[in-house]
């Protein structure tokens, strides 16, 4: 297939060496507790439906989604529900958020599931509205709910679906395990997908580094029709999803729009997966492929994890830590997040858990920008990140949106590549923060006006009629003593 | 575990940083350094030492004022690259004095006052250039035959301490470079086959056997560390090649017009500071834009800036004047050139989906 050059990027080392070659390893034990918070996705934080002490089957509904975009959690195990609080989480800012904490009884046992659906007799609406019940949300890191996407056809002419199986970040290998190993499942999820979307065609785009994958998927694409399976060059960011869109299409989403404006929807391949879980055998969401690796782990790996499972658990499974990890990561070591503690549980979003030497790292020095440009070589949004760095360092955020601060998707391929070692992504992540803050304030503020406003009104018309009562009477007076007077005189005469 | 602070990704880094850029660009300068040292002897090599030493000392006194960190900013590698390329464009057996205030105006005025490495708008080693050529235009065209190593009347050792730092009669043929000889000679009205009989040798402006600053001479080794460079990813393509082609499309067009006026092409890209400048000073990444099209432009004016100075103005070489004046257009050029960014228009506004179907 005829792809697409997309600007800027960085051929990176993928030191999936570590972990590419190993069986995705399914039998774990069930750990002591699991940590479930309430919001694993973008957009309203789901709802829990179960109280302290209620006993809980594997598969059931303990929190549902409020809104149009959330998704609901199921029990990964069966268990007892301990506490519901706040608990550490894998979010930058370290604070903790809403946990459901079960504690399972052993037994694992299956609550009574959904009737399998299948794709040919089902409706686009009985597949999406399956997947939605799932809980199933992006598995590549976005966590944007998977049926709200689904439902895009809605609104758009579709005629494509991408599936990403780019997986650009170095050590991450789950989804190419996926691929290798459960083609079939994932192609059938794949299916199901296109028929939800109600598009005949679909790409999946798989890096060149993945032969294996590659053989895998393409095996089983053969018998349905639509399905392409596409070897993209392996190069940083090709998984971002619209830089993806334009390599196969050639086609670039525009400033602000989603992929769909081009009839385009994309999913990851891991979502595929839980999907295919979801419509041919009714399971939600409650466990997922997730890679441990890094060479600060002994026996890196990927596993086949309950959502909710400590970080700790995994990383005892992996037989601990070579050395004192520099970075602990939840994702990739490009976008992924630092882990705040080694007690916060795995979620529906993450794809690894990275723990980093210092070696690996090769953190350095920040040195003086020598303006060499590379950074606005690599940069695939077409952005000049130095001089968005620049205007930022001078608190100067509004110059920084006018050139493009809120185009950027974070991808680091400026930090990567920057010979001065400057923390690029840093500032542009302080600057979008400080903006969307500033936004809210302002609209804050604005409301607050309009308010203010409307009451000084109020307060007008309130002294208007008043004043026109008032004079009224005083007219009134007026008239009356006229009158009381000319009565009096009348009187006297 | 102890709380590792939020920071932002990635994880990962290339294998590059400051000091390596700079390490990289000195090594490309070796040949061509290393051939001037052979031309002109022992009096260049001290030249080249003082040169650098008292960039160095500016640099500590500077960092020192300043407050920073010494030992990470002089050994960066900016201040050596800096008086080295400043070295190259003196003449070969210019006095100790001329090396120091050189590095002085390099390091002091244009780049710590301007707030240290990548601060500067101009290009240190250049405005040193200019700045001597105007305030001692003696010394500054005091240019000599070369005399190689271990020919006869090649200076020893301590005849290159007396020639560089003064009290010694050291017995030199003095001469003019090229572009000074045709400047003057076409200047009072004579025709250009005239004055080029017996001097036009391309084979020598190429190798470097002539009448030149100290590293200006041979083009070749120049233009092979300059290639080494791009090889390597430490520069790219686009200044080097716009200012040689832009140097060559002016004079071959004028040459072209008046023969007996206008030097041909081979001329000015072979001699003089065009092959220095174009691989080594205009490539400075501080003071040149930063987008491939920005340097295109700036190479090209840069060219036309070297042939009009060479052509028309009083001096006979104009290249560190263009650079300087190119350094001055950067943030212009910087400004309005800009890549286009993904999913908008030149303009900044989003793509119209309708336009793209």
């Amino acid at each position: 297939m005829k792809l697409f050059r997309i600007r800027g990027g960085v051929n990176l080392e993928g030191r999936k060496e570590l972990t590419a070659h190993k069986d995705v390893i399914l039998d774990l034990v069930i750990p002591d507790l699991l940590h479930i918070p309430v919001q694993q996705h973008i957009g309203t934080p789901a709802a829990p439906l179960v109280e302290v002490d209620d006993y809980v089957l594997k598969g059931q509904l303990i929190a549902d989604g409020i809104g149009s975009v959330s998704a609901p959690i199921h029990a990964p195990t069966s268990g007892i529900i301990l506490r519901i609080g706040e608990y550490p989480v894998a979010h930058p800012s370290g604070l903790p958020a809403l946990t459901m904490t079960l504690e399972p009884d052993g037994l694992d046992k299956w609550c009574e599931l959904p009737k399998p659906l299948d794709p040919e007799t089902a409706s686009a609406k009985e597949i999406a509205e399956r997947v939605s019940e799932a809980g199933i949300v992006g598995m590549g890191g976005a966590t944007f709910p998977s049926a709200v996407k689904l439902n895009l056809g809605e609104h758009y002419n579709l005629d494509m679906l991408v599936i990403n199986g780019a997986e650009c970040e170095p050590y991450l290998t789950c989804d190419d395990r996926i691929m290798r190993d459960r083609p079939e499942m994932t192609i059938k999820g794949v299916k199901a997908m296109m028929k939800a979307l109600g598009v005949s065609k679909a790409l999946i785009a798989i890096e060149k580094n993945k032969p294996e994958a590659f053989h895998a998927m393409e095996k089983y694409a053969a018998d349905y029709e639509g399905i392409t399976v596409v070897d993209v060059p392996a190069r940083y960011p090709m998984g971002s999803e619209k830089h993806l869109v334009q390599a196969l299409t050639g086609r670039e989403t525009p400033a602000a729009g989603l992929t769909a404006d081009l009839s385009v929807v994309v999913h990851n391949v891991a979502t595929a997966f839980a999907i295919y879980g979801a419509v041919y055998h009714g399971r939600p969401l409650i466990s997922r492929v997730v890679t441990v690796s890094g060479r600060a782990i002994k026996k890196p790996g990927n596993y086949y994890v309950l959502i909710g499972t400590p970080i700790s658990f995994l990383t005892d499974i992996c037989g601990g830590f070579t050395e004192k990890p520099k970075q602990l990561l939840m994702g990739g070591p490009m976008m992924g997040q630092p882990i705040p503690n080694i007690v916060v549980p795995i979620i529906k979003g993450s794809s690894g858990i990275l723990a980093l030497t210092e070696a690996e790292i090769k953190e350095r020095r920040a040195m003086p920008c020598i303006r060499c440009g590379g950074c606005v070589a690599v940069c695939p949004c077409g952005l000049v990140p130095l001089e968005l760095a620049a205007l930022i360092r001078h608190d100067d955020l509004t110059g920084a949106a006018k050139i493009g601060l809120k185009d950027c998707v974070g991808c680091g391929s400026c930090s990567y590549i920057c010979p001065a070692h400057l923390p690029l992504v840093q500032y542009f992540n302080y600057a979008k923060g400080r903006l969307k803050a500033d936004e809210a304030n302002r609209k804050k503020q604005e409301k607050t006006k309009i308010l203010v406003d409307s009451k000084n009104l109020r307060k007008e018309e309130i002294k208007r009629i008043r004043m026109e009562k008032f004079a009224k009477q005083k007219a009134e007076a007026a008239k009356a003593k006229l009158e009381k007077e000319a009565k009096d005189a009348e009187e006297t005469l | 575990m102890s709380f590792i602070p939020p920071i932002s990704g990635p994880y990962l880094r290339e294998n590059s940083d400051v000091r390596k850029i700079m390490l990289l660009v000195m090594l490309a300068l070796l040949p061509a350094t290393a051939y001037g040292f052979y031309l002109f002897g022992w009096p260049a090599i001290i030249l080249f030492l003082v040169t650098l030493g008292s960039a160095l000392f500016f640099e500590m006194i500077c960092l020192a004022i300043a407050g920073r960190s010494i030992s990470t900013y002089t050994l960066d590698g900016s201040a050596i690259l800096t008086a080295w390329l400043l070295a190259l464009s003196l003449p070969p057996w210019a006095p100790w004095w001329i090396a120091v205030i050189g590095s002085g105006i390099a390091i002091i005025i244009a780049k710590q006052i301007f707030g240290g490495l990548g601060q500067n708008v101009f290009n240190p080693a250049m405005v040193a250039r200019v700045a001597l050529l105007i305030s001692f235009p003696l010394e500054m065209t005091y240019f000599i035959q070369p005399v190689p190593f271990l020919n006869e009347g090649a200076p020893s050792f301590m005849d290159g301490l007396g020639i560089i730092f003064g009290g010694s009669n050291f017995d030199a043929v003095s001469s003019a470079s090229l572009l000074d000889f045709i400047k003057t000679e076409v200047g009072q009205g004579a025709a250009l086959d005239q004055v080029m009989a017996g001097r036009y040798q391309p084979e020598n402006w190429l190798l470097g056997n002539s009448i030149s600053s100290m590293g200006e001479g041979s083009a070749l080794l120049i233009m092979i560390g300059g290639i080494a460079l791009m090889f390597l990813r430490v520069i790219s393509w686009h200044i080097p090649l716009s200012i040689l082609i832009s140097i060559a499309l002016f004079a071959s067009v004028f040459h072209m017009i008046d023969g007996a006026r206008y030097p041909d092409a081979m001329v000015h890209l072979l001699s003089g500071a065009t092959m220095l400048g174009a691989f080594f000073i205009a490539t400075d990444p501080v003071t040149s834009p930063v987008t491939p099209k920005g340097q295109i432009i700036f190479g090209f004016g840069l060219g036309a800036l070297v042939f009009i100075i060479r052509t028309w103005a009083a001096y006979p070489e104009g290249m560190a004047f263009a650079v300087l004046l190119m350094n001055a257009m950067t943030p212009l050029i910087d400004r309005y050139i800009r890549p286009r960014i993904f999913g908008r228009t030149r303009q900044g506004d989003p793509l119209d989906i309708q336009e793209e179907l």
